[in-house]
């Protein structure tokens, strides 16, 4: 908590050098490259491959901002940070968006003066627990020890949900996932929880995977997405629409295989306007006409995102879930392209 | 002598008796045992419960070991492969060597350039370590700092070539107006290093294509090369600054005395991580935002300043455990200060704190992974973050932290070896 607040006070102390330079818009332009903020890596979520480059859910975002404002998905500097240097790095100016599982909430909005520009993903903290261990309901871990990520939003859910059921636990904190699989898998600590998207990637990742399950309580709302500094609506809207632009693209079929094809003209309006061949959408955003074809050209929408990164196909196994498209039963609704 | 006794002792021998072996017991492979191993019940029993201990070890580590995959391409193939038995996978080390050791971000066509910076430094470290060794080597060494920047981090020659000239030209006025004062001559000889600097920045960015490597920004160091850039650079600038926080603490005079007591008392009272916070965090506050310095160079600068208040703290151990005569023999020669320092006083100081300084060596070296938590990608970092979080490797630890134990077992194993090897060198009392 005091970490919070010092984070808090640095971060305001820092809006004097952030409102400065305000045309973040501008500033990325002139430089030629989008300088995003990823994860040390989370898997699925954004890691470095073989070849030093770049891959993952999070990280395409930032590709897809860079293909729409920069014409380039390549043209991105990739800073990467941890859970405690994220928000300074984005205060400061050292990055022009934050792009890293970061969870939505008030006081991130509002107190530490950022704007989140939508929702990526929609999760929800969990519990993973051995088979042996013979729980199941996260109701019935009293008096269990906790491998918790510091730094989180789920340390403080997780306070909250143990008080509220009135039931004690042992916080063994770690600082990356990558830590907690050892000591969980050690029996260092009875339960691991963090985001549901975390723990089917960590149990993926089990030799038997067989052998744990994830528990159904969902403790949390923990809608993650992109977020800039407070006070540049101009670089707010550019980001908020690439989003956008993913999410509407998959419901109204474009995808990176088709969008040449579809970008001659169609007969829908509402892809013609999307990918720039009717109206003038892109131009009030401050780029050129087809900014939104480039970023679903450069990266795929948002399902075919999903699907490579997360999705069930791939090592992490993820089902689309709440991430769905609000015609399929999920969350994901783009506002209109008019 | 056989006369004198001729009538007094019955019978004297003459010749030798032929030697005979020793009882089975007292030689050979059973002395040894006997002696080292089982001298008594007490160690007998320790002796055996070792043997039990190694033998657990061994028969526990080696199928690990033996069975190890080396080809696999993920860790699921690896377990596909074991099927279930015991066995190392390796093919994590023989997919991201590179990764590992010079950062996921090093263009690989270009690892040559620090993998020369690492053979140089060895050639450039020699004469230093080793006083036997010719002393015009020690020239190259003077010229390395600037050759290993060139190497690892590109660009055109220009650059270090301007920075020697600038020190080198300074150094030259200095001498020059030596005789002026040692304050005139100080502020002569930075004046014109900065004049030299001014002139040849035109200079370098006007011809940026002078010799010019491919230039790799800091952000992209990483891996083993990074720690051993923090560690080698950072030992080599704190120990000259921390003898000069030394003597300034020893100071008589006052304002220069509590510079350094307030430095040395302040960073020592921090720990190392929050300046390392502040380097990276703080500081970007301060700067207006697009002067970007260097994230390496603030780290540099804090981990410098750290290690500089621990070295001269060691130091100061050093000097005070030198008999007063010493000071007072050196001053009734006549030396000046910087005479009786250089001279007398600080070549026997220095010879006590070796161990420690060694000390403050190795752990400021393990310390440079620290960076790691403000998102540097070191050996540590790049374990932690990107590798363990690649969906190929998520799930891989002994084999990967086995290698960075090695690593950097193999370094420090070396320094200590090494400063044994000094102290005996100079060991000039008999005992």
């Amino acid at each position: 908590m005091k970490k919070s607040v010092f984070l808090g006070a640095l971060t305001v102390a820092g809006l004097t050098a952030g409102a400065a330079a305000a045309a973040t818009l501008d500033d990325v332009k002139a430089r030629g490259k989008l300088n995003c903020g990823v994860n040390t890596g989370l898997v699925g979520f954004a890691a470095p491959d073989a070849n030093g480059n770049w891959d993952g859910f999070d990280v395409s975002v930032c590709r897809a901002i860079a293909a729409a404002v920069l014409g380039d998905p390549s043209a991105v500097e990739f800073v990467s940070t941890t859970g405690k240097t994220r928000f300074t790095a984005l205060a400061s100016g050292e990055i022009d968006v934050l792009s890293r599982n970061t969870t939505w909430t008030f006081t991130r909005d509002v107190d530490l003066k950022f704007e989140f520009t939508g929702v990526n993903y929609y999760d929800g903290q969990g519990f993973m627990v051995p088979k042996a261990l013979g729980v199941s309901s996260a109701k019935e871990l009293d008096g269990a020890t906790v491998c918790i990520q510091t730094g989180t939003t789920t340390e403080l859910n997780l306070a909250d949900f143990f008080r509220s059921n009135n039931i004690s636990y042992e916080p063994v904190p770690i600082e990356t996932n990558a830590e907690a699989q050892p000591l969980y898998l050690e029996g260092a600590c009875d339960v691991y929880t963090t985001d549901a998207s975390g723990l089917a990637a960590t149990r993926a990742a089990f030799e038997n995977p067989g052998e744990h399950i994830i528990l159904p309580e969902i403790i949390s709302k923990e809608p993650l997405g992109p977020l800039v500094r407070h006070g540049d609506s101009e670089w707010v809207d550019v980001v908020r629409w690439t989003l956008n632009a993913l999410i509407a693209a998959e419901e109204l079929g474009v995808t990176s295989a088709n969008v040449d094809e579809l970008a001659q003209g169609t007969n829908n309006p509402e892809v013609n306007r999307l990918l720039g061949t009717e109206g003038t959408l892109g131009e009030m955003l401050g780029l050129d006409a087809d900014w939104a074809a480039r970023a679903i050209k450069a990266v795929g929408n948002y399902g075919e995102v999903f699907e490579k990164n997360i999705g069930e196909n791939t090592p992490i196994g993820l089902a689309r879930g709440l991430n769905a498209q609000w015609t399929d039963g999920g969350l994901l609704y783009s506002p209109p392209f008019r | 002598m056989s006369d004198t006794h001729a009538q007094s002792v019955a019978y004297v021998r003459d010749t030798m008796l032929p030697e005979q072996a020793p009882p089975v017991s007292e030689a050979g492979v059973i002395k040894w045992l006997r002696e080292n191993l089982f001298p008594g019940p007490v160690n007998a029993i320790l002796t055996l419960l070792a043997i039990y201990f190694i033998y657990k070890i061994v028969a526990g580590s080696l199928p690990w070991f033996l069975n190890g995959v080396w080809t696999a391409s993920s860790l699921a193939e690896c377990r596909e492969i074991l099927q279930g038995t015991t066995g190392g996978c390796f093919s994590v080390l023989t997919e991201r060597w590179n990764q590992l050791l010079f950062g996921f971000k090093y263009p690989s066509d270009q690892y040559w350039r620090p993998l020369l910076a690492f053979v140089l430094l060895i050639v450039a470290a020699a004469p230093v370590l080793f006083a036997h060794l010719p002393r015009r080597l020690l020239v190259f060494s003077a010229i390395y700092p600037f050759v290993a920047f060139w190497l690892i981090w590109g660009g055109t020659i220009l650059a270090p070539v301007i920075a020697l000239a600038g020190i080198i030209a300074g150094l030259l006025v200095f001498r020059r107006t030596e005789a002026s004062g040692f304050a005139t001559a100080s502020l002569a000889g930075l004046v014109s290093a900065v004049v030299i600097w001014w002139l040849g920045g035109f200079l370098s960015a006007a011809a940026s294509d002078v010799l010019a490597l491919r230039p790799v920004p800091s952000r992209d160091m990483g891996g083993f090369m990074l720690n051993m850039i923090l560690g080698t650079v950072c030992v080599s600038l704190s120990l000259p600054i921390g003898i000069l926080l030394a003597l300034g603490r020893q100071s008589h005079m006052p304002i220069i005395k509590w510079i350094c007591v307030l430095f040395i008392e302040f960073i020592r009272g921090v720990p190392l991580i929050t300046l390392l916070f502040v380097a990276n965090v703080v500081l970007s506050y301060f700067f207006p935002p697009e002067t970007n310095l260097d994230l390496i160079i603030r780290v540099i600068i804090m981990i410098t300043a750290f290690a500089s208040a621990y070295i001269a703290e060691v130091i100061r151990g050093g000097l005070a455990a030198l008999p007063r005569g010493q000071y007072e023999a050196a001053d009734s020669l006549g030396l000046d200060y910087a005479q009786s320092m250089r001279l007398v006083i600080l070549p026997q100081a220095l010879k006590i704190s070796i161990p420690g300084i060694v000390n403050v060596a190795v752990g400021l070296f393990k310390d440079t992974t620290l960076v790691s938590v403000i998102s540097m990608f070191d050996l540590v970092g790049m374990i932690r973050g990107p590798i363990l979080a690649s969906t190929e490797w998520n799930g891989v630890y002994w084999e990967l932290w086995g290698f960075a134990v090695l690593s950097f077992f193999v370094v420090c194993y070396g320094i200590s070896q090494y400063s044994q090897w000094l102290e005996r060198q100079l060991q000039r009392d008999h005992r």
